[in-house]
């Protein structure tokens, strides 16, 4: 219950001789700004907290000292005067003093983004700059790929070490030195490139002078373009570069950017994140950074029919060819100059009808069943709505399914099968309400770099205590209260036995497991066998360490839970989730604020495509294909005949193809070669298909293995709504025009469905919206108007003035009978246990800087550059033991196939396990994993399987 | 080569201190019982920088790279704000030093006593550059803040030893009574 609130205390003071009231606690500036009383500041950005170190916001408060107005409190029966001739003197001085030594091609125009804050009061102050003497150089920093340093520009306002401290919580920036020689330095004032600096560009954002700017805008080839436009002001960013308001398309986060645009030579500029519930402005390298693949010269521009001579089909480059590296070149792109020859362009009415005819073709020969499609979470909900209608509607099938299968398919079915809806119960920004946040199987800096700063963010403020549950050591575990370094695919053993500790010492809610829960009894009697000494020896801690991060958990007011692949990606991908959602509800931490379960996902779209319907046992919403009721609605409106039967998913469906089931494919967006388990699987299964169409923006992997190939557009060159992993559904906005005659996706669809024969015509992705939210009651009200720069949380009862619902279940379970069901699960060992000849345990995943197979980041300068080679990481006892140091080359080999790249000593692993990210084809993760599957979700088991390490031949 | 201001020489980025190897602080009962008994003395972990900065300048030397680091680790401080710290202050040394580590105030009262021809004076007797090891290892000069004696400027303080009203012609004294019986450097 709410008392009935009191109005904030305020207190009264003059500013200026006007009497203001203001609430207590505010600064003297804040004050004045309220009754718009502009105060000129330096060091203070209102999105930081203050510091109160370059004077220029002083003002008279009737003592002996002026007070800096941007840290001092405004006081009861306080008379502020902001402007006198002699504060007018002292401000004036100190920007002289300031602008002494600023370079003079700092902060211009051409290089700032933002506001170059020195000069503009430099202006309105008519400063003289040679009244004082110039220091002498303090150096150009250009090691790092994205941010230049110029150190003679800073003028130690400190804004970007609370950016990137307070913000970001990166905690790289400090000051070093002392008197005039005092810089800003980064770490152990190492260069910005060799410290631990993880690109996210919040304190250039921060930066008000010429110190730190885009270092893209500095080389040469931007430069040269500015000037050959005629353009040299950023500043005029409005009237010379178009700013588009779009969103971020890589991670699930769903950071909200405006993109700033050069329509002349249809490029983006830079990028910047707006203001948002979702990112608070702040962005990730990937989002700031990486936008500039859309523009990459290997983008598809013609449609492409592969020749005659390319048959019988197969993989074209060496690359793809093999999996023993015998033939690979270096690098991390598919060879054009070997692929292309067997590729002719076409026009779009060849391609589009040779596609149509011969998938026709198949259909009537071999039935629905041997047809198939892999949308994608890249995709819009438009799109994937689309896709999905067209398989099912036009080919007739269920089998259907995107890379959501790869990521949270054991989540989504755990969480269907306990609490009625895969989606997440709670936003992550409410982490700074829960007690205790709990982050397994997520290397979330890494994967969800701006959801992981309201993380450490809460952490920081000390209301919100961490406990990290990982085989890594990751960098999240460095900002955890408890730190659980289990062995991997030990989860269930361990989370059985926290549950053992909240029964024994009765840390439950009795109420909430009463009313609200079934089958508390069966889970009981199961996790009796789990004391923390069983659990500890399966996973490798110490009992007492469970104990500790289990009380913890369960005295806690609430707890919110986060997870991700390293929970799904098993074999007991399910049972992990299930344990996670017996955890939450025995202690009542679902449906208030400050609890709650959130599966982060992945892709951009990963939540809208499966709410769209790409997934093979469902329609869109969530409606079960096998419910004849429901079927019949979707015939109707999509007037066609609809297969009752649940369709295959990714990985049945290439092993369909293997066998020789599943003849004709239809791919938008996916690239399976890199992103399936077990390459070499994948190969031969791509290679039997009869007729594939492949849909994408490069030449990539996949496409090798396609019959026609359709030039797509990227996500800037298009409009669409994107759901991100909080539910927010958020438009996407056109920056640029598609390159050649690439198409909008989800114009191909329409356009490859009419030539199918199941003709399909929308004149805008909004009439493709208002059809899908027409058909799924969570998105029912949304239109592209009302969702407006921010989007909106699906369920949204009312779209007109609300925000959607933030905090679901809060009163019953949308299951059956409303309640949440306990699923007890013994713990059982991953599918491929080392053993003396495969001694390791491979563990995949993801870098900060890198995209899944690395289609897009890998042709974005920066992101290439600042990781632009696989390496496996691993122990420094387990290279001991191999002899082998940092840095060697080696062999990584399991039962499937073997890759060769670079060893990297590192703290983050333990001996015995192995890491390597999956973006690299040159060294593809995925040749090595197993394609063993959770038995619930059909999700690969990813993060387990076993190897041997050797140094490479050479 | 431009000539630098020598106050900006030791914090000229990237002239990061040559790696030598450095003892762990913490790794023997005699680092951590220091450790132990500064932490308790302060409320705040934080509180030990100061004196686990100087535990570190007494065991080594000098305040090297891994020692701020392992000092940021140990009171939970980021790196960046141990160095911050460290290098406020010109009594911690962040490269290695001679066996006479020469300050020279320059503040204001030494400085209208001539501070700043006393420190040229130490370099050139020294053969050295600010900051810089001489060559034998003996000596190295660098420009001090106040020393908190400026009744007697200008201020030398050589190890542990003030030298007081040291001017630029009594420099070769001040070097020569550093090692009686030795030849001047
Ligand atoms: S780019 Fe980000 S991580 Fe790097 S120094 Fe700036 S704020 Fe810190
Ligand atoms: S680099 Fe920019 S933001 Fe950082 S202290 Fe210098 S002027 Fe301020
Ligand atoms: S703005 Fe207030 S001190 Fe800098
Ligand atoms: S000014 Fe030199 S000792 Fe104080």
């Amino acid at each position: 219950m709410r008392k009935v609130s009191t109005p904030p205390e305020t207190v009264r003071l003059t500013i200026d001789g006007q009497e203001i009231e203001a609430p207590v606690g505010s600064t003297i500036w804040e004050a004045a700004k309220a009754v718009g009383i502009e105060i000129p500041v330096l060091c203070h950005d209102e999105r930081l907290p203050p510091a109160g170190v370059c004077r220029v916001c002083l003002v008279d408060v009737g003592e002996k000292r002026l007070a800096a107005s941007c840290v001092r409190e405004a006081a009861d029966g306080m008379s502020v005067t902001t402007s006198t001739p002699k504060i007018e003197g002292l401000r004036r001085g100190l920007v002289e003093l300031l602008l002494a030594d600023y370079p003079d091609d700092a902060g211009n125009d051409d290089t700032k983004t933002e506001r170059d804050e020195l000069r503009e009061l430099a202006a309105a102050y008519d400063s003289d700059p040679g009244r004082f003497p110039a220091g002498n150089g303090r150096p150009i920093d250009g090691s790092s790929k994205v941010i230049r340093v110029d150190h003679q520009a800073c003028i130690l306002c400190d804004r970007c070490i609370r950016a990137c401290d307070d913000v970001q919580v990166n905690n790289v920036i400090g000051r070093t030195g002392k008197g005039y020689a005092t810089r800003i330095g980064f770490d152990l004032d190492d260069p910005m490139g060799a410290s631990t600096c993880v690109s996210c560009g919040e304190c250039e954002k921060a930066c008000p002078t010429g110190a730190l700017t885009i270092a893209s805008l500095w080389n040469g080839a931007a430069a040269e373009a500015r000037t050959a436009t005629g353009r040299v002001s950023v500043a005029a960013a409005t009237t010379d570069l178009k700013p588009v308001d779009s969103v971020c398309p890589y991670c699930g986060v769903g950071c909200a950017i405006t993109y700033y645009v050069d329509e002349a030579e249809n490029r983006v500029v830079y990028a910047d994140g707006r203001p948002s519930p979702v990112n608070h402005e702040r962005l990730c390298v990937k989002g700031r950074y990486g936008f500039d693949y859309a523009a990459h010269p290997q983008r598809l521009t013609k449609p492409l029919i592969r020749r005659e001579s390319a048959y019988p089909k197969g993989p074209l480059s060496a690359e793809t060819t093999s999996s023993n590296g015998r033939r690979r070149k270096p690098g991390g792109l598919v060879d054009y100059d070997e692929v292309l020859p067997h590729f002719r362009e076409a026009t779009w009415e060849e391609a589009l009808e040779l596609a149509g005819r011969r998938l026709r073709e198949i259909r009537d020969e071999h039935g629905p069943g041997a047809m198939a499609g892999f949308g994608s979470a890249k995709c819009s909900n438009e799109e994937a709505y689309l896709f999905q209608k067209l398989i099912r509607a036009g080919f007739g099938t269920n089998n259907v399914d995107h890379c959501t299968r790869l990521c949270h398919a054991s989540s989504v079915a755990a969480l269907l099968e306990t609490i009625g809806s895969g989606a997440v119960t709670n936003v992550f920004a409410d982490v700074e309400n829960a007690d205790v946040a709990l982050i397994t199987g997520s290397n979330t800096t890494a994967n969800h770099p701006v959801a992981a700063t309201f993380m450490k963010q809460a952490a920081k403020s000390g209301r919100t205590k961490i406990i990290v549950v990982e085989p890594r050591h990751i960098e999240m575990a460095d900002h955890a209260e408890v730190f659980l370094q289990i062995r991997p695919g030990t989860d269930v053993a361990c989370y059985n036995a926290w549950m053992h500790v909240l029964i024994e010492e009765d840390l439950l809610d009795h109420t909430f497991i009463d009313t609200r829960t079934e089958g508390f009894e069966a889970l009981k009697e199961l996790v009796a066998h789990y004391p923390p000494e069983v659990a500890a020896e399966i996973c490798g801690v110490e009992a007492d360490e469970i104990r500790r991060a289990a009380r913890l958990f369960g005295s806690a007011g609430t707890a919110i839970v986060f997870w991700g692949m390293g929970i799904s990606q098993h074999t007991t991908g399910t049972d992990n989730s299930r344990c996670l959602i017996s955890l939450m509800l025995m202690t009542g931490n679902v449906g208030k604020p400050g609890t709650g379960l959130h599966p982060l996902r992945g892709q951009n779209n990963v939540q809208g495509a499966s709410d769209a319907g790409l997934i093979p046992i469902v329609y869109p919403d969530y409606q079960a294909v096998g419910d004849a009721e429901v079927r019949a609605k979707f015939e109707a409106a999509w007037n066609a005949e609809l297969d009752p039967e649940p369709g295959l998913t990714v990985v049945e469906i290439m092993g369909g193809a293997l066998r020789g089931e599943i003849k004709g494919m239809y791919m938008m967006g996916e690239n399976p070669f890199l992103s399936d388990p077990n390459t070499n699987k994948v190969r031969k299964g791509l290679a039997n298909l009869e007729f594939l169409v492949v849909q994408d923006i490069f030449l990539t992997e996949t496409a090798e293995f396609a019959d026609v190939i359709l030039p797509a557009t990227s996500f800037y060159e298009k409009e669409g709504t994107y759901t991100n992993t909080d539910r927010r559904v958020q438009v996407g906005r056109k920056a640029l025009d598609p390159p050649g005659e690439a198409r909008e996706d989800w114009r191909i669809t329409c356009d490859l469905a009419t030539a199918f024969g199941y003709p399909m015509a929308y004149d805008s992705p909004a009439e493709v919206f208002a059809e899908f939210t027409a058909l799924a009651p969570s998105y029912g009200g949304l239109t592209y108007e009302n969702l407006g720069l921010t989007g909106k949380l699906w369920p949204c009862p009312d779209p007109e003035t609300g925000d959607g619902i933030q905090v679901l279940m809060g009163d019953t379970f949308p299951t059956p009978n409303g309640l949440g069901k306990f699923v007890p699960c013994e713990f059982e060992p991953a599918k491929e246990l080392p053993d003396e000849e495969y001694p390791f345990v491979l563990n995949t995943g993801r870098l900060l800087e890198h995209w899944h197979t690395g289609t897009m980041t890998r042709r974005s300068r920066a992101l290439h550059e600042i990781a632009p080679v696989p390496e496996v990481e691993m122990h420094a006892s387990d290279l001991a033991m191999l002899e082998l140091s940092d840095g060697d080359r080696v062999t990584v080999t399991s039962r499937r196939g073997e890759i060769t790249l670079t060893a990297r000593e590192s703290v983050r692993m333990t001996a015995g396990s192995v890491f390597i990210p999956f973006h690299f084809r040159e060294a593809a993760a995925n040749v090595l994993t197993i394609d063993e599957l959770d038995p619930h979700g059909k999700i690969p088991e990813f993060k387990f399987c076993a190897v041997k390490v050797a140094p490479a031949e050479v | 080569m431009k000539k630098v201001h020598p106050a900006v020489v030791g914090a000229q980025p990237f002239q990061l201190a040559e790696h030598r190897p450095v003892e762990r602080l913490f790794e023997d009962a005699e680092g951590r019982d220091r450790l132990e008994k500064s932490l308790s003395r302060y409320p705040e972990k934080k509180g030990a920088l100061l004196p686990m900065l100087a535990y570190a300048q007494e065991r080594n030397g000098w305040l090297s790279p891994e020692a701020m680091e392992e000092i940021a680790e140990a009171l939970d401080l980021t790196p960046a704000y141990v160095r911050s710290v460290a290098t406020f202050y010109t009594m911690y040394a962040k490269r290695p030093v001679g066996r006479y580590w020469i300050q020279v105030c320059t503040c204001i009262s030494c400085h209208v006593n001539r501070g700043e021809e006393v420190f040229e004076s130490f370099l050139e007797h020294t053969g050295t550059r600010a900051g810089e090891v001489s060559e034998d290892g003996r000596y190295t000069v660098i420009e001090a803040e106040c020393l908190g004696a400026c009744g007697f400027a200008t201020v030398v303080q050589v190890n542990d030893r003030y030298f007081e009203n040291v001017t630029p012609e009594t420099v070769p004294e001040v070097l020569a009574q550093l090692e009686p019986g030795e030849p001047e450097a």
